[in-house]
């Protein structure tokens, strides 16, 4: 079934009964081409572009719960191209390009709004830094503005700029970042997959990988055995242990990102603003909720929650910067699982282990790289050979000290992010 | 959560400082080889239940520590001295 | 309508308020939701998505349809419960997501498109053209939706927070939450009893059953008045939001929402609650049933109906109606008649149901439907499959009552399933330390609820080593609660669940039928469950609703994950003091008044405040200023405050070697009386920071890290020392805040020093980078000749105390000799001119290999990072390394930030080759200079570079020099 306004108005006029599935619930067949391992954003993607854009479709995706039920489901929605270091800069570059025809390519409305980014600095430097991000994105054909304290004003004029303790000097400008409805990214790209028949299997956790003689030969489920000529892992949250079934002990910690929404509210914040001297970041849904959040709670975690001081820090960061918010509620609060590698960035690479493809680390940063990810990683699979904008992505790097990417300076190793 | 700093007692974790597993109380000489100090800094079991790892009472005593924790549940299950672990080895 | 004679009001204190701008009366003890209610106002707001009329549902914070912005101006606060804002005079109250009013609303033409806007309608249009969805389309769709509105203005209300402890909290203060209270303060422990409202008491209060042969509400009272007494601390008017980890409890106080807006003491106080054991005694929540047309203003549950009527002697209506599945149901008849309402029917959906009530009854029947516009004016019931109408203006519905489970859920912890109630009950030991008692347990029965908070107390004093006494249960209402489920009636027409964001029946099922089989996938493709009472009212609806739909039993489908807070927290309560300055401190030099004095604009350096410049008469632009400070250093003398950098004091046997492992040189060579300049490095060898280090004795050095690292150094020093080697015989403090220190520099800083100094110093004596012990005007203090501005120049420091007057001195001094005092502007300008890094250079990325100092690594012995620097992507040759920029051009300025590129290429990313760090214009040479990054930069100069800022649109070309573009060979530094 395609969507449109027009079946819209049909099934409307029909009492809405003859609506379909988005996706089937098929039993797992016994062998695939490429199984995919964790029915999040990235591994939906992944099987989307795969059936898509290298016609593999052959593939399972095997999820443990229910699909998009990871990150991909409990994040801030941010989507931005707005990186400065090589090797990030050209992906998230090229990711951003699939967002603004993901619409186009999974006949499903996520809602991605390019509604703009502006990142806030405080000092000098931080406007140097700034600029050099922001001639970096321009460098890359992306956009980017430099606004000054003035600048900043007129777009966002209720921001404290007389007696907030980090005063505001002005902000990169970045039009096309924006947001999109997060769940609605994993069920396109889930009805986009299956569609072009790509096998969905929800609650069906993967409790063993089969390798003979260094080559993957398949997957023990808990739905049975499942052959398949290549594996990829793409388990973010759990990647350290998807790795070890492998027999991988790889460079990730994980960790406890907590993000918070507020009660509805009609339209006030009509931008997605970042905070420069605290953790705080903040858009508004189009329900009207204010989606908020802050850094990690540091401290290694599994547990999908956070504690207070992380909260609290960043609801001082909002009333410090915006303090027009005061009397919205927070509404609600989660947690998400990181997966936390030393220099921030993530892996897209092959294993040691012929056939077997590593897909994690995307620390707090995964959902604008949905698109991106998805396409790197069929890429790779089909190809066997690394996606350009994704080519830096390796698992070496760290080893050798080559192409480390750490966009925050704080340092290429662990609990400095 | 909180935290029994064996110095000052139980605090709020607001007051600690956290980094990392405790493995990194490890340092491998200098000539162990790259694949030994890629693992030192870089790789990480990364249990999904107890854990021993670092943390430091910063806006207390200052004395690192070792807290044995579980993460799927955030349980404090020990907390000791790092340099009495380090200088047990 | 009020009811004569009941209620806990007071009727002595009338009170007046005002709801859309028309005055109404009510009473002392009175919420806005039952004064509105008593005059008779029942359309109170609009939904979400279809802008039905909707009125008070509930009588309780879980309230999803009465929410209104309540206050005037700033001041003016969204999404306020009716039920939960207690009314005091000159209240004023505003209705929401209603235009232009909330009896004519325009956005009611969407229940007429309703057939098209169905579950999830918008993931599948709204995507052609594609520029429409941020032009069009979602302009409108925001909106159409959110509830309230922000005032836009500054928040101008004081929140705070607060930090308590006790052995035991009791959440929630009704029969249970009182009985646990006493069974462990009587055990000697330290108590808090937290509830949401004004009074202690929780149902009894709106109950007319009797507890020791006494009103219920009074026996309350008693208690609460005993317990209190006995040193329970009685938060009242605090809501318990959230458990945390290791027996933390986040907590909402509201202060200042029952009087009128003041600015003089907090509004809201969030509280961290750190509680040895929990009992929570949260109580239940009814639930409504699911039937056509079931949202119109004046459908109620039965429970708040009974609250309005005996707490707040209010009638809802004038004639009710009752619609239920459980006996609890039929005490709000026998209220009602009791308090002179007429009851039209009792309408039980059991076939066997025994109802003793003095009105029409009707069992095996069930309200199929409902008629009024605005309001409730009949409902249809079908009794044995012939439908027939009612006249009634209040429909007290009971589908049962659901455990308030919530906080067990905080830690991921998930319900049980407990077919004896239909509803969920917490899992045992979901969170750690707490323990469930009364009807949050499951336990529906006054009688049961008393015994059981006893015990849960007693059993919580005796977890902490204390002996509660046996406490007997008070004599009270005892019974078995029985409940048929009956989840929707069946039938054509919209059947609502999740009242404020319009989630039906249909809604529900046409997500099963797309296969949102999931309860999860459900909740966000519905939204059901996701507005402001997160599904508190409709959520075991909808999951049975679900389980129906897909097959499967409700214990399987699963439930949603509830998350803190329980309810709502103003950002402003839990980020309570930081709004303005309060976010982080502020940190102040010793000369902060009289640099103030001078008229400096001060700028933020990490916490602390540090002169931009110091303006004279005359000058215009801060490039003047700045111009003349950096001319006085490089020809007569300048005096600049530098006290904020780290200081740490390191003392002992094994200092020197604690200094070699944390540096990349040799400390353990530099003689007493000597400073050097140090490196130290992340273990992932890139730079981690800079300083000179003095040795001041055999056993004592003073280490300086910069402004940015200090914290982070320390707690390096701190972990290398007591994690990696703890053999090591040496300690150290931070020292910076004892400490004064200014930076004296130029020609004649010799000079002027010596008009200060207890005893002259000369350059014998004190050569370049040499340290020791001097007094300053009879006091005594430290110097150190090391330089950040390349000139001849020494740093001073005395006890803090000292700071002021010595800065005084110094720059009275210098002034005197045709200097002054200098800011950060000539600061920074001076150490570009002379190639000396900041953190803008040594950012985190870069090595000691990348800013020149690779030899800096002494080859002799181990040091943090030093192996890691030696990995081959850290030394290779390509990598991009500092340089120093001069425009072709001299009349260019630069902008630190700009990308370089070779000469000729153009500027996209595949050619990049360097970015810029650090720009100044140089007084001292007439034109501008930059420090950047080059690949294989030092190899490379005199070469061209195209030098390009798209952001700024300057694209001009520079050429590769040396970093240091003033006196190379360090004459004047060592003159």
């Amino acid at each position: 079934m395609r969507f449109s306004a027009w079946e819209i108005l049909k099934q409307g006029l029909t009492g809405n009964k003859g609506w379909t599935p988005h996706w089937r619930s098929p039993d797992p067949k016994s062998a695939y081409d490429v199984v995919i391992v964790g029915g999040g954003g990235h591994g939906l993607s992944t099987a989307f572009y795969l059936a898509k854009e290298y016609g593999i479709t052959n593939v399972a995706v095997l999820e443990k719960g229910y699909i998009g039920g990871g990150n991909v489901g409990r994040n801030t929605t941010i989507v931005r191209a707005n990186y400065m270091l090589p090797g990030n800069s050209e992906f998230y570059s090229h990711s951003l390009k699939l967002w603004e025809r993901l619409e186009e390519d999974t006949n499903f409305n996520a809602m991605h709004s390019q509604r703009g980014i502006i990142n806030l600095f405080h000092s000098d430097g931080q406007r140097d830094g700034y600029a050099r991000r922001g001639n970096q994105m321009l460098s890359q054909g992306d956009d980017a503005i430099l606004l000054d304290n003035a600048g900043v004003r007129e777009k966002l004029p209720y921001l404290d700029f007389d007696q907030t303790r980090f005063p505001i000097y002005g902000g990169l400008y970045h039009p096309r970042g924006g947001t999109a409805r997060h769940d609605a990214v994993a069920w396109g790209y889930a009805r986009g997959a299956d569609m072009r028949g790509v096998d969905i299997i929800q609650n069906c956790e993967v409790t063993g990988i089969d390798i003979e003689g260094g080559v993957v030969k398949g997957v023990q489920t808990s739905r049975g055995p499942i052959r398949a000529k290549q594996v990829a892992l793409i388990t973010a949250g759990r990647s350290s242990q998807t790795a070890a079934m492998a027999g991988m002990t790889i460079p990730v910690e994980s960790h406890i990102l907590q993000a918070f929404v507020s009660e509805g509210l009609k339209p006030c914040i009509d931008h997605v603003v970042t905070y420069g001297m605290g953790h705080f970041y903040i858009s508004q849904s189009d329900k009207g909720g204010l989606v908020f959040g802050g850094d990690l709670d540091f401290y290694a975690s599994y547990a999908s929650r956070g504690n207070l001081p992380m909260a609290e820090h960043v609801l001082e960061a909002g009333m410090t910067l915006m303090p027009m918010i005061g009397k919205a509620k927070m509404l609600r609060s989660w947690g998400g699982i990181m997966d936390m590698t030393p220099d921030g960035s993530p892996i897209i690479d092959k294993t040691p282990t012929e056939g077997l493809i590593l897909n994690c680390g995307w620390c707090y940063g995964g959902f604008k790289a949905v698109p991106g990810s998805g396409y790197s990683t069929a890429h790779l699979l089909a190809t066997g050979e690394h996606h350009q904008p994704a080519a830096g992505f390796r698992l070496d790097r760290f080893r050798t000290g080559r192409g480390l990417m750490d966009e925050e300076g704080t340092g290429a190793q662990h609990n400095l992010h | 959560m909180r935290l029994k700093c064996p110095i000052c007692g139980e605090r709020d974790s607001r007051e600690f400082t956290y980094m990392g597993h405790a493995s990194m109380l490890e340092r491998p000489a200098p000539d162990a080889g790259d694949v030994v100090w890629d693992d030192y800094l870089h790789n990480r079991e990364n249990i999904a239940g107890v854990v021993e790892e670092l943390w430091q009472h910063t806006e207390g005593c200052g004395a690192w520590l070792v807290v044995q924790r579980d993460t799927r549940t955030h349980e404090v299950l020990g907390v000791k001295l790092a340099r009495e672990v380090a200088r047990a080895g | 309508m009020r009811v004569e004679g009941k209620g806990r009001i007071d009727r002595s204190r009338p009170v007046d308020f005002h709801f859309d701008g028309v005055k109404y009366g009510g009473y002392a003890g009175d919420t806005l939701a039952s004064a509105l209610l008593a005059n008779d106002i029942r359309l109170v707001g609009r939904s979400f998505k279809y802008h039905r009329p909707r009125g008070i549902l509930s009588a309780g914070s879980e309230e999803p349809n009465a929410l209104m912005t309540v206050g005037e101006g700033a001041a003016a606060e969204p999404n306020i419960r009716a039920p939960m804002q207690e009314l005091y005079d000159g209240l004023v109250a505003r209705s929401q997501n209603a235009w232009p009013s909330l009896k004519y609303d325009v956005l009611e033409a969407n229940d007429l498109l309703a057939p098209f806007l169905s579950a999830g309608f918008y993931y599948k249009t709204f995507m052609w053209p594609k520029s429409f969805w941020e032009g069009v389309y979602e302009p409108f769709i925001r909106r159409a939706a959110g509830l309230g509105a922000l005032s836009g203005e500054a928040n101008p209300s004081m929140y705070a927070r607060a930090f308590a402890e006790c052995d035991v909290l009791v959440i929630g203060g009704g029969p249970a939450g009182l009985r646990a209270a006493r069974a462990a303060v009587e055990a000697g422990l330290d108590v808090i009893l937290a509830d949401e409202s004004w009074e202690m008491g929780g149902r009894l209060l709106s109950e007319t059953e009797e507890i020791e042969g006494q009103p219920a509400a009074a026996w309350a009272e008693a208690e609460a008045v005993s317990l209190a007494d006995m040193g329970v601390r009685m938060m009242t008017r605090t809501t318990v939001t959230g458990a945390y980890d290791t027996g933390v409890f986040g907590a909402l106080e509201k202060r200042g929402h029952h009087t009128p807006h003041r600015t003089d003491a907090p509004h809201e106080v969030f509280w961290r609650i750190a509680a040895r054991r929990a009992v929570l005694c949260a109580g239940a929540l009814e639930r409504p049933i699911a039937f056509r047309n079931n949202d119109r203003p004046g459908v109620m549950t039965a429970g708040a109906v009974r609250s309005y009527v005996n707490r707040f002697g209010v009638a809802p209506g004038k004639r009710v109606a009752i619609f239920g599945n459980n006996d609890s149901a039929h005490q709000t008849a026998r209220d009602l008649l009791g308090a002179g309402v007429k009851v039209t029917a009792v309408i039980d959906s059991r076939a066997d149901a025994q109802v003793d009530v003095d009105a029409p009854v009707i069992t095996g029947g069930k309200v199929v439907g409902t008629k009024g516009r605005l309001g409730l004016e009949q409902i249809i019931v079908d009794e044995n499959g012939t439908t027939r109408s009612l006249m009634a203006d209040c429909l007290a519905i009971s589908g049962g009552w659901n455990p308030t489970v919530h906080l067990t859920c905080h830690m991921n912890g998930r319900p049980v399933w407990e077919p004896s109630i239909a509803s969920f009950v917490p899992a045992e030991g979901a969170v750690p330390g707490l323990s469930v008692a009364g009807s949050a347990a499951g336990i529906m029965d006054t009688f049961g609820c008393l015994k059981s908070g006893a015990e849960a107390g007693a059993a919580a004093a005796k977890d902490l080593g204390a002996k509660a006494p046996k406490l007997p249960t008070p004599h009270a209402s005892a019974g078995t609660y029985q409940i048929e489920p009956l989840w929707a009636v069946p039938g054509k027409g919209r059947a609502w669940l999740d009242f404020q964001n319009d989630v039906t029946v249909k809604d529900i099922k046409q997500a099963a039928q797309e296969n949102y089989a999931s309860v999860e996938h459900m909740k966000r493709y519905t939204t059901q469950g996701m507005a402001t009472d997160q599904g508190k009212n409709s959520n075991v609806a909808a999951l049975a609703i679900l389980a129906d739909a897909t097959g499967r039993g409700l214990p399987e489908t699963g439930t949603t994950t509830f998350r803190p807070p329980y309810s709502p927290v103003a950002i402003a309560a839990m980020g309570a003091g930081a709004q303005g300055k309060g976010f982080a401190p502020r940190r102040f030099t010793t000369s902060h008044a009289a640099t103030i004095k001078r008229g400096a604009p001060m700028i933020e350096a990490g916490l602390w405040y540090r002169p931009s410049y110091y303006p004279e008469e005359g000058e215009t632009h801060w490039r003047e200023s700045c111009d003349r400070e950096v001319n006085w250093v490089r020809n007569v003398v300048g005096v600049c405050d530098v006290s904020t950098l780290g200081k740490i004091d390191i003392q002992g046997p094994d200092a020197a070697a604690f200094l070699e492992m944390v540096y990349t040189g040799a400390f353990s060579t530099l003689k007493e009386g000597r400073v050097r300049y140090g490196l130290m490095l992340r273990e992932d060898g890139h730079v981690m920071d800079d300083g000179t280090t003095a040795r001041m004795g055999p056993e004592h050095y003073v280490m300086t890290t910069t402004t940015a690292a200090a914290g982070q150094v320390m707690r390096h020093l701190d972990f290398v020392h007591q994690c990696l080697a703890p053999e090591l015989n040496v300690s150290f403090i931070s020292t910076t805040e004892q400490w004064a220190q200014f930076a004296v520099a130029g020609p004649r800083s010799r000079e002027l020093l010596n008009a200060v100094l207890d005893t002259a110093i000369d350059d014998e004596s004190w050569p370049f980078m040499s340290c020791g012990e001097i007094g300053v005007a009879g006091v005594p203090g430290r110097l150190f000749r090391i330089s950040f501005s390349g000139e001849h120049a020494y740093e001073v420091a005395v006890p803090s105390r000292y700071g002021d007057s010595l800065f005084r001195l110094l720059v009275a001094q210098a002034e005197a000799m045709g200097g002054g005092a200098y800011g950060m502007e000539a600061l920074n300008v001076m150490r570009i001119e002379k190639g000396f890094i900041t953190h803008a250079e040594i950012h985190g990325r870069t090595t000691a290999f990348d800013i020149g100092m690779g030899r800096m690594i002494s080859p002799k012995k181990d040091c943090i990072g030093k192996t890691m620097a030696a990995r081959p992507g850290l030394v290779d040759e390509d990598r991009e390394q500092l340089v120093g920029l001069k425009p072709v051009d001299p009349k260019v300025s630069l902008t630190a930030g700009a990308h370089l590129y070779n000469d000729g290429t153009s500027p996209v990313a595949a050619n990049d080759q360097g970015y810029v760090t650090s720009v100044a214009h140089s007084p001292t040479l007439g034109h501008d200079i930059a420090l950047g990054f080059v690949r294989g930069g030092r190899d490379r100069m005199g070469e061209t570079m195209r030098f390009w800022d798209g952001l700024r649109d300057i694209d001009t070309v520079v050429e590769i020099c040396s970093p240091v573009f003033l006196d190379p060979e360090g004459e004047k530094l060592r003159g």
